[in-house]
């Protein structure tokens, strides 16, 4: 592997980051999907679930995001992420943290829709914390 | 003449003034700092959101199918004004300033015979529009012990707002902040939420990408989302200006104080040497009586 794609990770609170990586895993809407370099040009939803960088320039890297979406170009990936934070670094009150909006959330949702991604939101969220 | 006991009086309150305005100064300049930060911090995303919508806006405009976020409901009837303040004053004419705006665009739209109705994000704003138009209020909300606005607290403001959509309270969303241009100038300015303002198609010469799931899906996805975003935006915005107008409001306060203190400064000590000047004569003149 010589060509690196340019990951950008954008939070609306902040550039979270910006590398070269060798392949990205985003979850689509409709699956995870592995982004390399040369990616045909594509616009897609976030479920919740894992960001993961290999190869990236600052080594690997496992990110969690709670939605969003992805656009790829050829040569870069940039996710937006309403809320995304590195996995290290999320630590048991940030999980409770926002296992309790999620949960609010799901109790405040009007539609299937809504109601459907709180829930993936907070089973993802719980898996987050068995692990830890 | 004041007695000497009350202008020094005088000078001590406006000393005590003035270190408060020093203070609120440089609390304003450094939270500034910060705020301005956070609004350059944010502007990518802001961006990005904005491109890819209006990328997909473009094609999908006089769709029937297309989101209700981007058609609207058809009608113009019903107006909600998003009116955004400070929660604080101490910051010259920054919130009268918002709070003139909006009057104008209330009178403006009641005039053409629409509905209005208001909601109201920061103290200040609300105060001030309470007497007039308080029985317009649909929804308050203030950032009050918020240290850092979030977006979260977007969030929730955008959530609200979209709520009220959903329910057919409203045909047409506006937004009313204060855009920051630089310490000394802040520009009330009023931005449409809902529907999506779509701008003209420019020559077309974009990438063409693939989309997953399909695009009316995508978009709907993505207008809510916007919806918060623009409102982050606006509240970003409000808060570098606030700090921004605080800061030279402070300063010209400061300068006030100083000046007021230098006249007092003046006046106390004339009188002190009229005082003094009056007693030398009357022990003289008494001397020579003898």
């Amino acid at each position: 592997m010589t060509d690196k794609i340019t990951f950008d990770l954008v939070t609306p609170e902040r550039l979270l980051l910006s590398e070269g990586a060798e392949m990205v895993t985003i979850p689509g809407r409709e699956g995870d999907m592995g982004v390399m370099s040369g990616h045909m040009p594509l616009i897609s939803t976030l479920r919740p679930g894992t960001i993961v960088v290999s190869g990236g320039d600052k080594g690997d890297g496992t990110y969690f995001v709670a939605g969003g979406f992805a656009e790829v170009t050829g040569a870069k990936l940039t996710v937006l992420a309403e809320d995304a934070v590195n996995l290290s670094e999320l630590d048991a009150a940030g999980v409770d943290a926002r296992l309790a909006i999620a949960e609010k959330d799901l109790s405040q949702a009007r539609n299937d829709g809504d109601r459907a991604r709180a829930q993936e939101l907070i089973d993802l969220l719980r898996n987050v914390r068995a692990q830890a | 003449m004041a007695s000497l006991k009350s202008l020094r009086n005088r000078i001590a309150s406006v000393k005590a003034t003035r270190k408060i305005t020093k203070a609120q100064q440089m609390v304003a300049a450094s939270k500034f700092r910060r705020a301005q930060d956070a609004t350059v911090a944010a502007r990518p995303f802001a961006e990005k959101m904005g491109a890819v919508i209006q990328n997909l806006a473009g094609g999908l405009k006089d769709n029937p199918g297309a989101p209700r976020l981007l058609r609207g409901t058809g009608r113009d009837e019903a107006h909600l004004l998003i009116v955004c303040t400070a929660d604080r004053g101490l910051c010259g004419a920054f919130n009268t300033n918002i709070v003139r705006l909006a009057r104008q665009k209330i009178e403006e739209l009641q005039s053409a015979g629409k509905k209005v109705s208001i909601f109201c994000v920061g103290r200040k704003g609300r105060e001030q529009l309470k007497r007039q138009h308080g029985h317009l209020f649909v929804e308050t909300f203030e950032f009050t012990g918020v240290r850092r606005i979030g977006f979260a607290n977007a969030q929730a403001i955008g959530k609200r707002v979209l709520e009220m959509f959903d329910e057919g309270k409203f045909d047409v969303a506006t937004i009313i902040y204060s855009k920051f241009r630089s310490v000394i100038s802040q520009n009330p300015t009023t931005r449409q939420l809902i529907p999506a303002p779509v701008e003209e198609q420019k020559a077309s010469g974009g990438t063409v990408y693939e989309y997953e799931p399909d695009e009316s899906e995508i978009l709907a996805d993505l207008l809510p989302r916007n919806v918060s975003v623009q409102i982050f935006h606006a509240l970003l915005e409000n808060v570098a200006g606030e700090f921004g107008a605080k800061m030279t409001a402070m300063d010209g306060a400061t300068r006030n104080a100083g000046e007021v203190i230098d006249k007092l400064t003046l006046l106390y000590n004339r009188t002190r040497q009229a005082q003094i000047t009056k007693e030398l004569i009357e022990i003289i003149s008494g001397a020579e009586a003898l």
